[in-house]
């Protein structure tokens, strides 16, 4: 099915559309056999999603201590002492300055590579593998290779710096470069993924159009944001959305191996992001409450992301047409 | 595809790029394969030339520092995760295909709802469930069942389904087979390329987890690779960088093994799924 015709000429919206679909498969009878088989999924979402997500919105209102076991109702208390808070301020500021940046610049990277990856030049099977292998590499991993190469005595980018202009940076020490650090690292890691979503995205744009975008005179660089661009949008706007997801979540291991969440800037450490400070208050602090308060804030951010995407992202794919 | 007026032009700078950015990419993987092969005073020099000390420096990892009792737990979680998810979106997507029945709709935002929820926010609530009420902390369980329902599976399974001909259900029907010979004949079959898709993502993330098994596992012997290899960092800090490097590599095999045999169903069960 191709992208252009399902955006521009039915008419329906794809809620309705998937309705009707759902409708005419429907074949099979039985009232207990489709809740039997999705009982197994049923149950596991229950116990380790919605009974703890319950628990977290009831912990989020008492000040209490799982080691220690006491707790007490302090109502909006623990959400009324965050928000109050310096250093919270500040953690959600780097987390929103973080997520922007490798958002932006790794959607713009893998872009740009994709596109010049998905063109028919010679070997550009063996340039799509090397750029997608990251995929394959955990952030936790990604943060051992990076502690190495940065490491300011015996790794290799102070090596290289020391032989060509005889600075040795102390990377991980020093707040910006530190913070930096991380921030390339996490574009790093998250480039594979990216960049397979829009070689797949390429693969779907029938040859023709660009051509025929060539035909009317477009050159290169017209045809790709005049053109392309917009018919990419729908995965820009599913990327753009798996991103900040990952930048708020997946950044743990990264920050923790690499940083620890430091070097400590103002009130706090500069690389201490949302996802790291709720771990540091719920399993090193043991401030269960506090960490649980965060864990609702942070839902609150995602759900207001998801419905910005869904309000704007349902908009814009029409552009293409 | 005729893209003739592509290829002249600027086809230099389009290799120009990519090869800079291949190097960039590869460079920390690069440094860490060279590290991994030198012996110890070498490694801490500015030295970039491999060594032949890989298998040095890999066994101090594997049986030194019980990489290879890691790599083992990892494995049996990813497999065990990757299959159950499989599975149990396989039916969760049937279900929802292939039946018509009350409360369909509020079933199926319940399974979405939780992509809204990555184990990360509901960590400490988790915890409480997982180590408290049943009693599972430091043990496989915790790490496995937890994961075994996905949205993303689900999801991708309903759309792959919905765009195969509604015609075929009912042959089946009329010719007598049940929903679960239906799944298991015609649409398993018709569904590698999406199933190679869902096992790469399924198989990396299970390997990757970090967060949750370094809370909730407390024995050495049953922790998970990620989490040990950062043991190494800790422990040794200064002298046996190419151990950790010899680590890291080792370590990336798997999940690098699972991509590279599924690569070509990852990228068509993507395609496919992508209408919307």
């Amino acid at each position: 099915m191709s992208l252009i015709r399902t955006t521009d000429v039915t008419p329906t919206t794809p809620a309705a559309r998937a309705e009707a679909a759902a409708e005419e498969h429907a074949t099979f009878r039985g009232r207990a056999l489709p809740w039997l088989f999705l009982l197994p999924t049923f149950i596991v979402i229950a116990v380790f999603v919605y009974y703890p997500a319950a628990r977290t919105l009831r912990l989020s209102v008492f000040r209490s201590n799982i080691i220690v076991g006491n707790e007490q109702f302090v109502g909006l208390g623990n959400f009324l002492e965050l928000l109050s808070s310096p250093v919270y301020h500040q953690v959600i500021l780097q987390t929103l300055v973080f997520v922007v940046l490798v958002v932006a610049f790794g959607l713009l990277f893998a872009l740009g590579l994709a596109y010049l990856a998905s063109r028919p030049i010679a070997g550009a099977r063996f340039y799509r593998l090397m750029l997608i292998y990251p995929y394959a590499l955990s952030p936790a991993i990604a943060g051992t290779l990076w502690l190495f190469l940065f490491n300011p005595e015996i790794g290799a980018v102070n090596t290289l710096l020391d032989a060509l202009i005889g600075i040795k940076p102390r990377w991980l020490d020093t707040p910006f470069l530190a913070f930096f650090l991380v921030v390339v690292a996490a574009i790093w890691k998250g480039l594979g993924y990216n960049v397979v979503f829009y070689l797949a995205a390429f693969q779907n744009i029938p040859g023709e159009i660009t051509e025929a975008a060539e035909i009317d005179g477009a050159n290169g660089w017209q045809s790709f944001w005049r053109v392309v661009f917009p018919l990419l949008s729908p995965m820009t706007f599913f990327l753009v959305f798996t991103n900040i997801v990952s930048a708020l979540f997946d950044s743990f291991g990264l920050v923790n191996i690499l940083t620890r969440g430091g070097p400590v800037y103002g009130q706090t450490g500069i690389t201490t992001f949302l996802v790291y400070q709720l771990y540091e208050d719920g399993f090193r602090n043991f401030k269960t409450g506090a960490a649980a308060a965060q864990a609702v804030l942070m839902l609150l951010l995602v759900v207001c992301i998801i419905v910005l995407q869904f309000r704007y992202g349902n908009r814009r794919v029409h552009y293409g047409a | 595809m005729a893209r003739s007026g592509t290829r002249g032009r600027g086809g230099i700078w389009t290799h120009v790029i990519l090869l800079v950015a291949v190097f960039v990419v590869a460079a920390p993987l690069l440094f860490a394969l060279i590290k991994a092969t030198q012996a110890g005073a070498q490694v801490s020099g500015p030295s970039l030339l491999p060594g032949l000390h890989f298998l040095e420096n890999a066994r101090a990892a594997w049986n030194g520092a019980g990489l290879g009792r890691y790599m083992l737990n990892s494995g049996v979680v990813a497999v065990c995760v990757t299959v159950g998810k499989t599975t149990l979106s396989l039916l969760a997507a049937l279900a929802f295909v292939y039946f018509r029945f009350p409360l369909k709709g509020l079933a199926f935002a319940l399974v979405l709802f939780t992509l809204m929820l990555p184990t990360e926010l509901l960590i400490v609530a988790l915890f409480d469930v997982v180590s408290g009420t049943l009693h599972w902390a430091d043990s496989y369980a915790a790490i496995i069942v937890p994961f075994l329902a996905s949205a993303t599976g689900t999801l991708l399974f309903r759309q792959h389904f919905m765009n195969i001909p509604a015609s075929l259900s009912d042959a089946a029907r009329i010719d007598g087979a049940g929903p679960l010979t239906f799944l298991s004949r015609v649409l398993v079959p018709m569904s590698w390329n999406t199933i190679g898709a869902l096992a790469v993502i399924q198989f990396v993330s299970a390997w990757d987890q970090y967060l949750w098994p370094l809370v909730v596992m407390q024995s050495d012997d049953k922790q998970v690779v990620q989490v040990g290899l950062s043991k190494l960092i800790d422990v040794e800090s200064q002298s046996s960088w190419g151990a950790v490097m010899a680590g890291a590599i080792l370590a990336i095999i798997p999940p690098i093994l699972v991509f590279t045999a599924l690569q070509e169903q990852f990228s068509k069960g993507f395609s496919l799924g992508q209408d919307k």
